[in-house]
Parts: structure tokens; C-alpha cells; sequence
């Protein structure tokens, strides 16, 4: 019983990652229905630089606080630069796009940082939390700052007025401009916030799964399958389906089919959501005029 | 769009001259290159299979080295386990392949842009996985792969293995760009265009869309996976961590670059793929990956046609006089 506990409650703290990358996708997708391949590797970039400004000798939080602060500046700059010129191009040329961004953030943390793996510190030591056998430290840390992360972005998006520009320049972007929104700018931030949440995803799992230029490739799948499971314009959907992916992974992992599957568990998961429910648990179902 | 045209004189002697020129290349080269040479050959039939659902068709698909996996270790496996010689791999390799393709394509007519091209994308990621899964070991050999032998020229011809390979690609290369013109140049190539660019029209003109579209993934794949079993076959080895899904990307870049939508853009893809991570090896490790990208980037920008449109508005600038 323990045991399972132990699997249940690791499981959360792997969805929270989850969660978080699936809500930076989720934050792209609403605004322009273009689905981040690359979202996954621009986390692991981040990763990267709060590495070098670790190794540089500042404490952990300045360097977390400092990754994010790049990490929202280059989220702004990419969109500007790289996606705006596609916005109305067709499907292929956008995916295309950001198969670009993905290969190119790939190689350039091979290039710089080498593609030996690193270890990545957790800011969440022993004394932190209470010992107990069922979760380590790090992963309550990791809970925890999902919510805290879940909690700022309510926040943010609920009783901010920049936040309800953004809903309305997503929901509504020809009446948004008619009332006075930038909305190019709107989509912009979407871009920097995305930036940003991947990040602290990529922090949090580096410690786990250890720092290398492919390290994201998995979490971002499930990233993908927890995002259509909970409906991909949908926030909490995302969110939840995060936690419901991580939980399930763990369990499937521990008494089913055993670890080395788990990327086909997320390839059949995402195929068998978007075969027989594409909006997901709580996601808008799109309907066509022809 | 135009579809291309019906053969003239020309024409013809233009192509026969290429394939002659082709034909005699290895016998300038080092065994070495002719093999370099091989690959590419291989690349240029997977990216015309690419090109037909993702050019012709408008279906993404990010995952294509899952069926060039499949290729590949159905004629490892077969010439390794079953002892069946190298040529008759292929028609296996194609048929499973088929079969796998036009499977995936059923339930990828649900799928439209964005989720065709994240399901494609998962099932690149996943492969490596697969292939190493405990319970197939007894078939794929796990981690380690498979070794295979290199064939030897029949009939006793004083070839080498690797010029004789060669020319054995070559001609099932021009065995299946033919098949593709003929597929693509006439009703059905029409069919496939029309249910790109307005699927919705297409289908009140009577195309049946579902037919089509699975069918043109079966094919699809199925060039792709007689591409990989040839690969196999020149690299006489087959592991899983050569179809990661940098392989699938790779067969996206090449299609981008070569031309969406165009036959002879398999080939200047092809080359493309083939030699310049060669080059850009001797800088870093990580190079070839940054051009790619970069190379992806520059294309979209400025010239979604690709090498072969490009190609193509220079020599009717030169003809046109």
C-alpha cells in the first residue's frame, strides 16, 4: 500500500511538470491555434542558462528569477521575429517553422554546453519539507511551485487588467483591436508567459531526469498527450490532464507494461484522445460550417 | 498548379541522359563515395514518398522514419533470420510498409494540419523505444541491431559490392520515380492536389477524399519503406538509435528543400541531406543540426518553393526568349 501511495503521489509531482508544458502549449495554441513543437527544447534551453548562471555563482533563486526574466524577453523576441512573418501562412509552412526553432535550439545548447549530461542542483534540500516515506523533498517542491505557478497565472488572467486583454485579443481578436488592444502585442506576451512557464517546467525536471539537449523530448510528449486530454484551449484542462498523464504514467509504469515503453504509452494516448474525443475532457468541440 | 505535362521528345532524351550520366558515375568515384552516392539515392525515394502525402496531398507528417525503420528491419530481419536474398526484401518491405501506412492513414483523416503532424511527431519520438522493447529482441536484436552482408554482383560481374549496390538502387529508383509520375501526372495526382488546396470542393466533385488520402499514405509509406530497407541494405546494419526522430526531421528538411510538390525536388533534397551534414560535420557535432534549422527558416522565408521551383523560373527565364 505504501508503495502504491509512493507511485500515486510521484506521479502528481512528474504531472505537475507536465502541466506546466502543457499549459505554455496551451497558452499558444489559444491565441493562434498553432501547436509548439519547439516548446519542449526552448525549456531545455532555459535550463541551460539557469545552469551557466548557477555555475556562475549565484544563489539558486536569483538564477531561477534571472532565467525566467530571459526566458519571457526571448519568448517576446521569437514571436516577434520568427512566428509573426508565418501567422497567415498555411498549416505546413507554420509546423515547418517550428520544426526549425526545435532543431535549432537543439543544436545550439550541443554546441555551446556539449552533449555530455549534466547534473542540474534542486533548490528544494532536506530540511525543507518534513522527511516522510511516501514523496522526496523534490518532489513536493515540484508540486508545490505547479500550484504556485497555477495560483499567479488565475491571478493574473482574472483580476489584472493586461490579463483580460489577452483573454479578449484570444478570444476575439477583430473586436479586441476594434476596442483598443495591440493584439499582436497580446500574442506576443502569450509567447514570452509560454517562454516563461516552460522554463520553470524544465528546472524542475532537470534535477529527475538530468540535463542534456534531449532531455525534454519525452516530457514534452506527455506534455502533448496532457494537453489534448484536458482539451488544448482549455487551462485547467491542461492542467488536470497533467496530473491525470503523470499519474497514470506512473501507475502503468510501476504495475503494467514496465518503463521502457512510456513513450509508446503517450503516442498511443494522444492517437486514442485524438481519435475518439479531439476536444478533450473539457476542451470547446470545434464545429465546421462547411 | 500545373501538373507536370505529357513527355515530348525532348524531354525524354533530357531524362534518358540523366540516368545514363548517373548510371556511369560510380565508375569515377571511390567505393567510398559510391556508397555516399547510394544513400542518396535511397533519401531521394523516401523524400518522393514523403512528397506525395506531404507535397502533393497536404499531409504533415513529422514521423516518416518510423516506416523507414519498418523498412529497414524487414529486410535485416528477413536476410538475417530467413536467409532470403537482398532484391526480394524489397517487395516486403514495400507491402508491409502498405500496410502500416495505409493504417496509420485511416485514422489520420480525422486528423487535420496541426494533430496529423503532433500524432506523426509522437510516433517519430516513440520508435527508438519500440524497436529496443524487450519482447521483439528475438526479431530486432534489441539495442545491438542487426549485421547484414553486403550482396555480391550477380552473374559474376567484375563489379564492386558497392558499385553494384549502387546501380541496383539507381534502377529501382528510376523503376519507382517513373510509377510516381504516372500516378501523380493524371487523375489521381489531380485528385490528391484538388483534395489539398480545397478539400471541400474535391469532395462535391466525387473525389472520395478517404480513399485517396489513406491510400496516398499506404504509398507514401510504402516508398519509404522500400527506401529503408535499400538503406539497411548499403549501411549492412540496422540499430534503433539511427531512426530517432532527427531522422523523420531530416526527411522534412529534405522535402522543404528540394520543393514541396515537385519530383525533382527528391533529388536535390536528397543530395542535400546526404552531403551537407558530411561537411558541416568537420565544424562541430552540433553543426549540421544549426544549418538545418537555419536552412529550414531561410527556405520558408524566401523561397517555399524549394531547389527544384527555383530551378525551374531560371530556365524558363533562359528559354524564354
Amino acid at each position: 500500500m505504501e508503495a502504491f501511495l509512493h507511485q500515486i503521489l510521484s506521479g502528481l509531482a512528474a504531472g505537475g511538470i507536465y502541466a506546466s508544458l502543457a499549459l505554455a502549449l496551451v497558452m499558444i495554441y489559444q491565441s493562434t491555434h498553432h501547436i509548439n513543437f519547439a516548446q519542449g527544447e526552448m525549456a531545455m534551453f532555459s535550463t541551460y542558462l539557469a545552469w551557466t548562471f548557477i555555475n556562475a555563482g549565484f544563489p539558486y533563486w536569483i538564477a531561477f528569477v534571472a532565467t525566467l526574466g530571459v526566458s519571457f524577453v526571448a519568448g517576446i523576441l521569437i514571436e516577434r521575429i520568427v512566428i509573426r512573418p508565418v501567422e497567415r501562412a498555411p498549416v505546413l509552412s507554420v509546423v515547418i517553422v517550428f520544426i526549425a526553432l526545435l532543431v535549432i535550439f537543439n543544436s545550439l545548447a550541443g554546441w555551446i554546453y556539449t552533449y555530455t549530461i549534466k547534473s542540474f542542483p534542486s533548490p528544494f534540500g532536506g530540511s525543507f519539507f518534513p522527511q516522510n516515506p511516501y514523496m522526496s523533498p523534490h518532489e513536493m517542491g515540484t508540486i508545490g511551485v505547479t500550484f504556485v505557478v497555477l495560483i499567479l497565472l488565475y491571478a493574473f488572467f482574472r483580476f489584472t487588467p493586461l490579463g483580460l486583454a489577452m483573454r479578449a485579443a484570444a478570444q476575439n481578436p477583430v473586436s479586441s483591436r476594434l476596442a483598443g488592444i495591440r493584439v499582436g502585442w497580446m500574442l506576443a506576451l502569450g509567447w514570452g508567459l509560454a517562454a516563461t512557464i516552460g522554463a520553470i517546467a524544465g528546472m524542475m525536471v532537470a534535477p529527475v531526469v538530468y540535463l542534456d539537449p534531449n532531455m525534454m523530448a519525452g516530457v514534452l510528449l506527455y506534455a502533448f498527450a496532457a494537453a489534448l486530454l484536458g482539451g488544448i484551449d482549455n487551462p485547467f484542462g491542461a492542467v488536470l490532464g497533467g496530473f491525470i498523464v503523470g499519474v497514470a504514467e506512473n501507475l502503468l509504469g510501476a504495475y503494467v507494461i514496465g518503463t521502457e515503453l512510456k513513450l509508446t504509452v503517450a503516442l498511443v494516448l494522444i492517437v486514442a484522445v485524438l481519435l475518439f474525443k479531439p476536444s478533450g475532457f473539457f476542451g470547446r468541440v470545434i464545429v465546421t460550417r462547411v | 498548379m500545373r501538373t507536370d505535362g505529357g513527355l515530348d521528345g525532348r524531354r525524354m532524351i533530357g531524362m534518358l541522359l540523366v540516368v545514363l550520366a548517373l548510371a556511369v558515375l560510380p565508375f569515377f568515384l571511390s567505393d567510398y563515395r559510391t556508397f555516399q552516392f547510394t544513400q542518396a539515392i535511397v533519401y531521394a525515394i523516401v523524400l518522393l514518398g514523403l512528397n506525395i502525402l506531404t507535397g502533393y496531398n497536404g499531409q504533415i507528417s513529422l514521423g516518416h522514419g518510423a516506416f523507414f525503420a519498418i523498412g529497414a528491419y524487414t529486410a535485416a530481419i528477413l536476410m538475417d533470420r530467413f536467409g532470403v536474398p537482398y532484391w526480394a526484401t524489397l517487395p516486403a518491405a514495400g507491402f508491409i510498409c502498405f500496410v502500416f501506412g495505409f493504417l496509420f492513414g485511416l485514422p489520420a483523416l480525422r486528423l487535420q494540419g496541426h494533430y496529423l503532424a503532433l500524432a506523426t511527431f509522437a510516433l517519430a519520438v516513440a520508435t527508438p523505444q519500440l524497436l529496443k522493447y524487450k519482447r521483439l529482441e528475438e526479431w530486432t536484436g534489441g539495442v545491438q541491431g542487426i549485421v547484414i552482408m553486403k550482396p555480391d554482383p550477380p552473374f559474376g560481374l567484375p563489379l564492386s559490392q558497392d558499385r553494384w549496390l549502387y546501380l541496383f538502387t539507381l534502377f529501382v529508383a528510376v523503376v519507382l520515380f517513373v510509377v510516381a509520375w504516372n500516378i501523380l501526372r493524371g487523375r489521381t495526382g489531380r485528385a490528391l492536389i484538388a483534395l489539398r488546396d480545397q478539400p471541400i470542393a474535391a469532395e462535391a466533385m466525387g473525389v472520395n477524399g478517404a480513399v485517396y488520402k489513406s491510400t496516398a499514405f499506404g504509398i507514401s509509406a510504402l516508398y519509404t519503406g522500400i527506401g529503408g530497407a535499400l538503406g539497411a541494405i548499403a549501411v549492412q546494419f540496422v540499430a534503433p538509435d539511427s531512426f530517432t526522430a532527427f531522422l523523420s526531421i531530416s526527411f522534412v528538411v529534405g522535402i522543404v528543400v528540394g520543393g514541396l510538390a515537385t519530383l525533382s525536388g527528391a533529388i536535390w533534397g536528397a543530395l542535400f541531406i546526404q552531403f551537407v551534414p558530411n561537411f558541416a560535420d568537420q565544424i562541430s557535432k552540433a553543426a549540421p543540426w544549426a544549418i538545418y534549422g537555419a536552412v529550414l527558416l531561410v527556405f520558408i522565408y524566401l523561397m517555399p518553393g524549394g531547389v527544384a521551383w527555383m530551378l525551374r523560373g531560371v530556365t524558363a527565364k533562359i528559354l524564354r526568349r
